[in-house]
């Protein structure tokens, strides 16, 4: 089995999150959760929630008891910087669990790991147990009378869904990873129905960093919008595949430039409910403010069939979506059949019209991001390789000549 | 199943809500240990878990069948995945498809006479950097060419329990 992280070297392999914990624990829950709020950190899974403003809502919360969720249940096509953060960096991600443990005033942290990364919940129970041994988990941690905190890993069990918070909580809960009707938000009832932060791995192990080296340090990376610095992970048609790490507010080209990718006729950023981005539109920024992301950069290279990608993340929709909402679960599934019209070349410009309008549907009345997204990258191939897409002559016709 | 089976899953469930506690929290947890001992979940196993977890064998049922790993249909000893999204479609998963259902003798979503192979697909499994990849079991392969395949499938018909993950350990509080 080979682990293994490519690209520049990160941040997080110079930073002591104990450090930042304990700098923490030093602090009062309310000055943790303003820290976190004054560095403008904004979730790293992807949809760029504020993590001070989350913390300080579940901090604010009643509860006989609250929990930590840490989101590792990462199952975006292309994106795996946490299975890297979580190899490589385990500690840092605890740390931040910690942290938003005292900020919340929880006492238990759940790691809900996928099941397809099974293999690294032993180097995770390792670490946990040697953090208990070092006082850093268990009773009275890190010397703090009175706060207890522990850290158990949970497995999924491969399905897509359970990445949206309110379904992983169903998991954990052992139901199916049906998404929850918001609200109330976790941050009020989340798991058991207790106030709950779910967080990606990502974002607990900055919120590890912040404390270590500072709010200002921390806002010296990135935008005034997307504060801090964020890993990619860059797969698809380049030299150099891997995980990095850039400030927020890179261009996708000088992205490009840096791993080796920059003949590609266009880029899949954010995964399979992300955007597909053209050659003529890499001057773009990633960042919240422009092209929002959890990371994940899939590039083509100059040969590549759209149409065949487009399909490709369609199929994983249909195979993924949990089938609770309409929208979702038969949008999905046309989608795919107008994805596989224009590759046999049998789809009229007034079906993809059509298709269009569902699409819009799929956005407004699907229960969850999933359904929400799951056209946005078929909807954006149509829109910059229409003319590649659609004027594929019949398969029939095609045989004959 | 037996009745002597029974009793032994029985035990055995017993001793899983024992250390997870009778919540439906173990559920999940119950279920994984159960289709990694026994390759399937079947209608007694459900019943009698949902019998000692106090729910109705239907959310035993429901649970199973929405999670990729907890299919309730007899599979493989070694159940491999071939991951089939884009960075890894872009690496070639095409031909290691191939190449698996050559060195096996099954399809996508069959199970070889012998009961010791399933072959099935993966969505995602965040291996994108190095595809082709694939899991055996719980265990990870990347960059596989068609020559891996064969040594794959070589490793899992000589070795017993070299792929037996530890289990040991809790799931859930």
């Amino acid at each position: 089995m080979s682990i293994e992280t490519q690209g520049n070297t990160l941040t997080f392999a110079s930073i002591d999150g104990d450090a930042g914990l304990k700098a923490a624990l030093a602090m009062s829950r309310a000055d943790i959760v303003d820290t976190v709020s004054a560095s403008g950190m904004k979730g790293r899974g992807g949809a760029g929630f504020p993590t001070g403003m989350k913390w300080n809502f579940a901090g604010s919360e009643r509860g006989d008891e609250k929990y930590v969720l840490c989101n590792a249940d990462e199952g975006e096509p292309g994106t795996f910087k946490d299975r890297v953060i979580l190899t490589e960096f385990p500690d840092l991600v605890f740390a931040g669990m910690t942290i938003a443990g005292r900020a919340i005033g929880a006492t238990v942290g759940i790691v809900y790991l996928r099941g397809e990364y099974t293999y690294l919940r032993s180097h995770l129970n390792a670490v946990i147990k040697k953090r208990r041994a070092d006082g850093l988990l268990g009773k009275d941690v890190g010397g703090v009378k009175g706060f207890d905190f522990d850290i158990i890993v949970a497995l999924g069990a491969g399905a897509y869904v359970c990445g949206e918070e309110t379904a992983l909580i169903e998991s954990l809960e052992g139901f199916r990873g049906e998404p929850r009707n918001r609200p109330p938000f976790p941050v009020v009832a989340g798991f058991r129905h207790r106030p709950t932060t779910v967080n990606n791995v990502e974002t607990l192990a900055s919120a590890a960093c912040i404390f270590a080296e500072g709010v200002d340090w921390f806002k010296s990376f990135g935008t005034d919008r997307s504060t801090g610095f964020k890993l990619f992970s860059i797969s698809g048609d380049c030299e150099k595949p891997g995980v990095y790490e850039f400030p927020f507010g890179i261009s996708v080209a000088d992205l490009l430039k840096e791993v080796g990718g920059s003949d590609a006729k266009a880029v899949q950023i954010g995964g399979a409910s992300g955007t597909c981005v053209p050659r003529k539109d890499f001057a773009r920024q990633m960042a919240f403010e422009d092209i929002p992301t959890g990371g994940s950069v899939i590039v083509f290279g100059p040969q590549r069939d759209m149409l065949a990608v487009a399909e490709n993340f369609l199929d994983f929709f249909v195979d993924e979506s949990c089938g609770q909402c309409t929208p979702c679960r038969l949008g999905n599934v046309k989608m795919l059949e107008g994805a596989r019209m224009l590759q046999e070349g049998t789809c009229s410009a007034e079906y993809v019209a059509e298709l269009r309008e569902l699409s819009i549907t799929m956005q407004v009345a699907s229960k969850c991001g999933l359904g929400q997204t799951s056209s946005n990258a078929f909807m954006s191939i149509l829109e910059h390789f229409g003319d590649e897409i659609t004027s594929r002559a019949p398969q029939a016709e095609t045989a004959r000549s | 199943m037996l009745v002597t089976q029974q009793e032994q899953l029985r035990n055995e469930v017993n001793a899983l809500v024992d250390r997870l506690g009778p919540g439906r929290s173990s559920l999940i947890p119950i279920l994984q240990d159960v289709k990694w001992r026994y390759h399937d979940i079947d209608s007694d196993a459900m019943q009698i878990i949902a019998d000692l977890l106090d729910i109705h064998p239907v959310e035993v049922y429901g649970v199973a069948t929405f999670y990729a790993f907890l299919d309730p249909a007899a599979q493989g000893e070694y159940v491999i995945r071939l991951c089939r999204t884009v960075s890894c479609e872009l690496a070639g998963k095409d031909a290691i498809a191939r190449q698996l259902e050559a060195e096996l003798g099954i399809g996508f979503g069959d199970t070889s006479e012998d009961g010791r192979f399933t072959l099935d697909w993966a969505a995602c499994m965040g291996m994108c950097d190095q595809g082709p990849a694939l899991l055996v079991n719980d265990r990870v392969y990347t960059r596989v060419t068609p020559d891996t395949v064969r040594q794959i499938a070589a490793e899992c018909r000589s070795a017993y329990s070299g792929h037996s993950a530890e289990r040991e350990e809790g799931y859930l509080v």
